[in-house]
């Protein structure tokens, strides 16, 4: 049974309304970062604000289009759009221009395009669409596997195009997918890896054993309540620990210290082994095992950081770390950019005021580190007020998903949740030095028609599913 | 089944909540709390471009201009702007190899890519022409423009000097100096610096990342003007100065001029010479490598710092002091038969008559009668013991302003060198030394070390008849009064005005009738002496005192020609020809200036040179 909808009733004018005032705040900050004198008229199509209002205008003209098809569109081809995306995803690494050392645009005369920024809203699509099939359960492997290929597909294909960062942006989905009955633990994981990985890039290998040794009593302790089991264990570490210091205080030998961490960790899980088959203590195999898993982690780090990630990106995580300061070099971006942000004081510098982003110190100004122009300009106030909007963005989203009667509403509504979260998050954090950098684009606002028309697809989609909602029982 | 799972929005929008709270205390911090980051905006957004003065122009003492000012071309490059560009072409225009190029792009990318780094120094006016043309083919460049000192006479560059860039400790302890300016590093340059160097100013203005000026900072309300650097007059005769430098060409040694009423120096020159344009600009490295690596040491001061025995021009002190002591009178006669023996020593002297009085001993410089003299002034039995009668003469000796730096304003004076006491007592050994010991002395040889200003002091102090101002370089800077006040100061020697009005009868009588006739005119009376200082090195140094005219003197001078032989040979000439040149702007014997011109000695001092570097 079917029920006609009015589409101008029923559309959210709330998130409409959040769209346009981010688009505008975009629009105006963008010409305030390539204002020039010469060319004051916002028409001015030579320059990039001119472009923007026309790719704003596109955008009205896309979702006109995108409100008037019907909804029952997107979850019917959805996996047809998925594939012609992985298939252009393919093509472009084959026919695409190289700028910026990716090789991810196409481009028709003066006019070119980013398909990646289309295959976000069609990976939502087909995962919508797979898990809200009949049989899909989010803890079977096989189910796991197939939403992995999913998602890796796109990644794998905009990796190879050299854009690391917009091939980041899928791994958000885990996000909605925890919503969707992932365990929690994945995230939990996901926070577990992250701090492990800063703290041994920090520290050095011993204390980094140190602290993980105190973390499975911890966790000994918080699981079994057993002090006597638990100070044994602290006996054991301080047994092992203290007898490899004194080898190294008075023995005439040196251990480099990834072998020395092997060494300690192994002959403490070995007498836990042996404790634990004699007590019969189940959790201290479970320890064993973590503590196995968490060296093998924190030693490899070095090897990965080292060899298998690209310079500019051990630059970007050295420099957040704090662990080289260059702020004319790899820093240089990051520096400017809280220079710009910072210098703005709580009201900003005025519209078209801020010599930082007039005079191009932070580059990328009116693409990735848009963001800057909005901190100088417009200050505390005007910053906030930018992230307020997108937290409301985000949690009127999450109303919205949570209204919705069908499991492919709601799943490609998490979708877009997700997506926009971790841009608006990877993008700010990136411009006020939180976050390495992490070239992608701040949603709605930063300039390029493909990012906006992206986003402005992945949103109405969306609004045109809610509008609908009534529709599927 | 799927709504068990809705519980997790709230743990999904508390993410949300939760790191937008996070970026909340982040932007306050950043933007409220740290002021770091405000001061930093200013400093990104404004550059401070000094402006550069012009350096004040010298003048000789008659408006000449000896120095001034011409616009130079730096070319800078600004790495990160550089784009693809024909380095060939470059390398044509500017005559530079592709390596030269290819190196100081290197470096300038080692410094900072985005500031500007000096890429080749001080292009000619024609090159900047050129390149100008070309200059939008090559982005990343762009031309600074400074001043270069020029030199349009090629004269005097031991008095102007030169300037260069200064150096790091500087830099440290003058605030005015920053790395890359310009300071005098010698002559009029450096002593009067301050008066030269002029107040930087500075522009502020806006500009971008590229250190590209988009605009001047509030309309230039903050901005300063630079003060050009006040011009200087300096004493020096450019045209006596000019025929100083030619009549010694291809000899070496040293003329001082000066005027005996002010103590103003008219001409002081060192030979070998150089174009001072030589230390201008692009070329200057490779020519000081050069000249400083020239046997003959082009680059040292000889007028200054030249130590020569005096020869026989010292017997006019010892004559003076002698009078003085009262150990002789005008009518004191020795003997001279040949030379001075005594205690088996012997002094050689040339035929003259004999006996001869004091006049006569001047005239024709006899060495016996400055051996008696000297011998009598250091035994006379009133002080008690030779040690102290020899301070005595010392002491005379001195107030000349020998043994020890006059006090010009030219900074690198040395002081020669007087023997005293102490100085015998550790070579000899106290009480072992008496008169004949230090015989040498009485004819201006031996130990003593004068240089060729100190000799010209003396000259000018006998012309002023027993006073001396002491030699400076400057008569006036501009928009101030006076000079020094300490070279407004009369420096009185120890011996009585009659005995100088004597001496003075006797230099006259020198280049009247006497060893020095070749220097003598109708038209000038010529006071003077001459001097032929042998030195173990090689042949004897040619020299001559004088001051002309005799009444109202206005030039004294001393000539210094090394290894030339007698005095009246070289050293004497180019005197007369001095004197006539200021004097009458004129030479009336054009073929005298020719033989001095055709000389060339430089063949003698080289063996000299050779011989000393065995």
């Amino acid at each position: 049974m079917r029920r006609e909808t009015n589409l101008y009733t029923s559309i959210d004018w709330i998130t409409v309304a959040l769209y346009a005032v981010l688009v505008l705040m975009g629009l105006v900050n963008i010409y305030a970062a390539v204002y020039n004198e010469d060319h004051k008229s916002l028409f001015d199509f030579t320059q990039r604000y001119g472009k923007q209002f026309i790719w704003i205008l596109a955008s009205v003209f896309i979702i006109i289009m995108l409100l008037l098809f019907d909804s029952r569109v997107y979850s019917v081809f959805a996996w047809l759009i998925y594939g012609t995306m992985i298939f252009i995803l393919a093509a472009v690494l084959v026919a695409g221009t190289e700028i910026n050392a990716s090789r991810a645009w196409f481009q028709i005369g003066t006019f070119r395009i980013q398909p990646t920024e289309f295959a976000k809203f069609a990976t939502c699509l087909a995962l919508a669409k797979y898990m809200s099939s009949y049989n899909f359960r989010i803890y079977r492997f096989r189910n796991l596997f197939i939403i992995a290929v999913i998602i890796l597909a796109p990644v794998g294909l905009i990796f190879l195009q050299n854009d690391t960062g917009s091939a980041l942006v899928f791994f958000a989905l885990v996000l909605m997918l925890y919503r969707e009955g992932l365990s929690g633990t994945f995230l939990i994981y996901g926070v577990v890896i992250i701090v492990l990985f800063i703290l041994s890039m920090i520290l050095n290998p011993v204390t980094v054993a140190i602290v993980l040794a105190s973390l499975t009593v911890l966790f000994y302790w918080s699981v079994e309540q057993n002090l006597k089991e638990s100070l044994f264990m602290i006996l054991v570490y301080l047994l092992t620990f203290s007898s490899y210091f004194t080898a190294v205080r008075y023995g005439h030998f040196k251990l480099s210290q990834q072998f020395s961490v092997i060494l300690i960790m192994g002959s403490t899980s070995v007498i836990l082994l042996v404790w634990a088959m004699i007590k019969r203590l189940k959790t201290v195999y479970v320890i064993v095992f973590y503590l196995a898993v968490s060296v093998t982690f924190t030693s490899s780090i070095d090897y990965i950081f080292n060899n298998i990630l690209e310079k500019h990106q051990q630059d970007r995580i050295n420099e957040l770390l704090g662990l080289k300061f260059d702020p004319l070099g790899t820093g240089y971006n990051v520096n400017q950019s809280k220079i710009a942000i910072g210098s703005g004081g709580f009201f900003g510098k005025g519209f078209l005021q801020g010599t930082q982003t007039k005079y191009d110190f932070v580059p990328e100004q009116s693409t990735d580190f848009i963001y800057c122009t909005v901190g100088e300009e417009w200050g505390f106030a005007g910053s906030a007020v930018v992230i307020l909007l997108f937290l409301a963005l985000l949690l009127r989203l999450v109303f919205l998903a949570e209204r919705q009667r069908s499991a492919f509403n709601r799943i490609y509504g998490y979708g877009v949740i997700s997506i926009l979260f971790f841009h608006v998050a990877i993008n700010v954090g990136m411009t006020i030095g939180i976050l390495p950098v992490i070239g992608i684009p701040l949603p709605f606002f930063s300039y390029g028609g493909s990012s906006l028309w992206g986003f402005t697809i992945l949103l109405f989609i969306f609004l045109r599913l809610d509008a609908s909602r009534r529709e599927v029982l | 089944m799927q709504h068990q799972y809705s519980e997790r929005k709230y743990i999904i929008s508390g993410i949300a909540v939760l790191v937008s709270i996070l970026y909340l205390s982040r932007l306050f911090y950043l933007q409220i709390i740290d002021d770091s980051y405000k001061l930093s905006s200013e400093n990104n957004s404004q550059r401070q471009v000094t402006q550069y003065p012009a350096r004040g122009v010298l003048t000789d003492r008659r408006g000449k201009i000896l120095v001034y000012n011409e616009a130079a071309y730096d070319l800078m490059v600004i790495p990160r702007q550089l784009k693809l560009f024909d380095t060939l072409d470059m390398c044509r225009v500017l005559e530079i190899t592709p390596e030269f190029v290819r190196k100081t792009l290197k470096d300038a990318r080692a410094y900072s890519r985005y500031k500007p780094s000096l890429f080749l120094k001080q292009l000619s006016p024609e090159t900047y022409a050129v390149l100008q043309e070309k200059l939008y083919k090559f982005p990343g460049f762009f031309v600074q423009t400074r001043t270069l000192r020029k030199y349009p006479r090629k004269i005097a560059a031991h008095v102007l000097g030169y300037i260069g860039e200064v150096d790091e400790a500087k830099t440290m302890d003058d605030a005015y100096y920053k790395s890359g300016d310009y300071i005098g590093i010698s002559g009029i340059e450096k002593s009067y610096e301050e008066n030269l160097r002029g107040t930087k100013g500075v522009s502020i203005f806006l500009v971008d990342v590229h250190n590209r000026i988009k605009g001047s900072y509030k309309n230039g309300k903050y901005d300063t003007l630079p003060i050009p650097g006040l011009n200087i007059e300096t004493s020096i005769d450019a045209r006596i100065q000019e025929l100083g430098e030619k009549l010694m060409q291809n000899k070496t040694g040293s003329i001082v001029a000066i005027e005996p009423a002010t103590g103003e120096i008219l001409a002081l020159v060192s030979s070998p010479a150089y174009d001072p344009n030589l230390l201008v600009g692009r070329v200057r490295a490779s020519n000081y490598q050069r000249l400083s690596e020239d046997s003959l040491k082009p680059l040292f001061n000889r007028a200054l710092m030249a130590k020569y025995p005096p020869g026989s021009t010292f017997k006019l002190i010892n004559g003076m002091i002698g009078l003085q002591e009262g150990i002789i009178t005008p009518q004191t006669k020795f003997s001279c038969n040949m030379g001075y023996h005594s205690g088996g020593i012997t002094v050689a002297c040339h035929k003259h008559p004999s006996p001869l009085d004091y006049l006569g001993s001047i005239q024709n410089s006899c060495n016996a009668y400055y051996c008696n003299v000297f011998r009598d002034i250091l035994d006379d039995r009133s002080f008690g013991s030779v040690s102290n009668s020899f301070s005595n003469w010392r002491r005379h000796v001195a107030s000349f302003g020998f043994g020890s730096k006059l006090g010009s304003d030219l900074l690198n004076e040395l002081p020669g060198f007087i023997p005293d006491v102490p100085y015998y007592d550790k070579y000899f050994g106290k009480n072992r030394w008496k008169s004949l010991t230090v015989i040498s002395l009485a004819i201006g040889q031996g130990e003593l070390g004068i240089t060729p200003i100190q000799l010209a002091n003396m000259t000018a102090t006998i012309a002023n008849r027993g006073f001396y101002y002491i030699p400076h370089i400057i008569r006036k800077i501009e928009n101030r009064d006076s000079i020094d006040h300490k070279y407004r100061i009369k420096h009185y020697t120890t011996i009585d005005k009659q005995y100088f009005d004597l001496v003075v009868e006797g230099m006259e009588m020198v280049v009247k009738a006497g060893t020095a006739r070749v220097a003598y005119m109708d038209s000038i009376k010529i006071c003077g002496k001459t001097g032929t200082a042998e030195n173990p090195h090689g042949e004897a140094h040619s020299i001559f005192v004088a001051f002309a005219p005799k009444d109202n003197p206005k030039i004294a001078l001393a000539v210094f020609v090394e290894n030339a032989g007698f005095g009246a040979t070289w050293a004497a000439p180019i005197a007369r020809l001095m004197i006539e040149k200021y004097l009458r702007d004129t030479i009336t014997n054009p073929e005298l200036e020719q033989r001095i011109l055709d000389g060339d000695l430089n063949s003698r001092v080289n063996k000299v040179v050779a011989k000393k570097r065995k």
